[in-house]
């Protein structure tokens, strides 16, 4: 058997150290108040089930869930729709006007947020948005990265696969559904995931964009019931992992594919 | 009837097809395109000319504005508050940038090897890369609670006094800083991974046979070769660190003593605190000017420095 390597002396330390936080978390969560005010800190001695209650209880979270879950959702399917429709488009067809709208629409990509942000909320204001799921949506429905990310996928395909389908009398529409649409799959894959993560995790946005509490996504409504129960350690700390637990399940099960994304696309 | 005619006739005839064929295109093109350009174009772009605009007016952001001519960058040089809140960008960005470069190098190199429990070990550094700066900041504001954090503990059990950090202002700005290397190393690891990745194996394998022990061949082949990589994680991080401030809202909310309010952090201030709306949006112009510049030269530099193409 191969002596274990050197490194673990190193690796180990350092992952306990990249996970505490989140197991601190999970430990809190399960404790009593009195056991969160202890120092040194400790263990629980049991599983104190009533703070995961009185979170749910406290917090519409059920109803931010949701709002985060529809937000995630529908730019998520916008994305990939109209997305890939551009990406097509700017890699396959000449048409005119094609080169500077790809051009101006990158350069949005260097564009920090907060200069984005004040007309913004003008615009949705004058929409009749501000305060809506739409306001959280309408500017997230498309994302210049995710037409930037399907132009360079169609680029690298052969154009044969197409032509062969466009020769038999096939539209474009047709042979993107049903030529390319297959091989498309793991690109729109990644599309799908950072889209997800990027408008579930959003908070500067929302914390200017919506004020009512059933309106708000889980980030925003977390935050504001940290202000009100800073107090409650054990509570707050339910609150936290009942709020990160759809994204931390997907990222379990999909961690393989979750890293590979990021990878590819170079998005937080 | 010459071959002349003929083809003059064939190329006559060809050329009202051609020309639909062409404006199939267009209407084609824009077809595909015009949903995500529109959209795109007006929550992107239109709004980079219009903060613009924005920052030379007095406005609330809810009422009309009125023209102020160069006042709000006339406030801007003359504002204290502003050049503190640079100041402490600057600060912040000098520290998050190479710490977190130079802690994910080796972890991604070592991540890199073939040992026993890598799988384990890469899902606990990405791990935080799905975490919210909202979860991740109410985590380390327990972590790092002046009377029962961990923390202190730890500092306590080496017999060190207990430290404030994010309630004591000259420690906040730090405190970010760890909290937030703690949440992008995962996302710096990943990148050096998957450049690492991409070294061909028989370039070290030949540095080997020309006897280059392990330390020489990862300085003089990997360390070249991932330098692409290097300089989009300088920009990335750059321009995400100059952005701060989701991370200070949920912890120190700029606080305290003003100690951890950044750029960004006073931006958001004078827009949504004293509704000075133009004002806001000549800081966001100041920003972006920084950002434009640094991302400019820093593409020019990486250009000239990378040798090596890795895809």
């Amino acid at each position: 058997m191969r002596r274990p390597s050197a490194l673990h002396l190193i690796l180990l330390p350092l992952s306990a150290v990249m996970v505490t936080p989140l197991v601190w978390m999970l430990l809190v969560s399960i404790s009593t108040q009195a056991e969160s005010r202890r120092f040194p800190p400790g263990l629980p001695s049991g599983i104190e089930w009533e703070n995961y209650l009185a979170a749910m209880r406290d917090a519409p979270l059920g109803s931010w869930l949701g709002n985060s879950l529809v937000v995630s959702v529908v730019c998520v399917a916008g994305n990939l729709l109209l997305c890939s429709l551009a990406g097509y488009a700017f890699a396959r067809i000449s048409f005119i006007g094609s080169k500077v709208a790809f051009v101006l629409m990158l350069a949005t990509l260097m564009v920090p947020f907060q200069i984005v942000m004040l007309p913004l909320l003008i615009m949705m204001r004058s929409l009749g948005l501000v305060d809506t799921l739409g306001a959280l949506i309408a500017p997230n429905l498309a994302t210049a990265f995710g037409v930037f990310l399907m132009r360079q996928f169609f680029t690298t395909l052969p154009r044969e696969l197409e032509e062969a389908a466009r020769i038999d009398g096939a539209s474009r529409l047709r042979t993107l559904l049903q030529v390319l649409l297959p091989l498309m799959r793991p690109t729109l894959a990644t599309l799908a995931v950072l889209t997800f993560l990027q408008t579930w995790n959003d908070f500067l946005w929302p914390l200017i964009a919506v004020q009512s509490p059933d309106v708000m996504t889980v980030q925003l409504g977390l935050q504001s019931f940290q202000g009100a129960h800073t107090t409650n350690w054990p509570k707050l700390m339910a609150g936290t992992v009942l709020s990160q637990l759809p994204v931390l399940l997907v990222f379990f099960f999909a961690q393989r594919f979750f890293v590979r994304s990021v990878a590819a696309a170079g998005i937080k | 009837m010459t071959a002349e005619v003929q083809a003059r006739r064939a190329v006559v005839r060809e050329r009202p097809r051609v020309d639909r064929r062409r404006l199939d295109d267009h209407v084609a093109g824009w077809g595909f395109a015009a949903p995500a350009v529109v959209l795109i174009g007006v929550f992107g772009l239109v709004p980079v000319v219009w903060s613009f605009v924005l920052s030379f007016q007095h406005t609330d952001l809810t009422s009309p504005g009125t023209f102020a001519g160069g006042d709000n960058y006339a406030k801007l040089v003359a504002d204290p508050l502003f050049w503190d809140a640079a100041r402490r960008t600057l600060v912040y960005v000098v520290l998050f940038v190479p710490i977190t470069l130079a802690l994910a190098l080796p972890i991604a190199v070592m991540l890199n090897q073939k040992i026993r429990g890598v799988v384990f070990y890469r899902l606990a550094v990405s791990v935080p890369l799905v975490t919210s700066t909202v979860a991740t900041g109410i985590m380390f504001s327990w972590l790092a609670n002046p009377q029962f954090g961990l923390v202190n503990a730890a500092l306590d059990a080496v017999g060190l006094p207990k430290q404030g950090f994010f309630s004591d202002p000259g420690q906040a700005l730090f405190a970010v800083v760890a909290m937030t290397v703690w949440g992008w190393l995962g996302f710096a690891v990943i990148i050096y991974l998957a450049a690492l990745q991409n070294v061909p194996k028989d370039l070290i394998e030949a540095s080997s046979l020309d006897g280059c022990g392990r330390a020489r061949s990862f300085w003089h082949v990997e360390l070249p070769l991932v330098a692409p990589a290097t300089g989009f994680l300088l920009v990335w991080l750059t321009i995400n660190g100059l952005q701060l401030f989701d991370a200070v809202y949920v912890t120190t909310k700029g606080g305290p003593l003003r100690a951890t309010t950044v750029l960004v952090y006073h931006l958001y201030n004078e827009a949504f605190v004293s509704f000075d709306g133009g004002y806001a949006a000549a800081i966001g112009c100041a920003v972006f000017l920084v950002i434009g510049a640094f991302t400019l030269v820093q593409l020019r530099f990486n250009r000239r420095t990378s040798h090596y193409e890795v895809r």
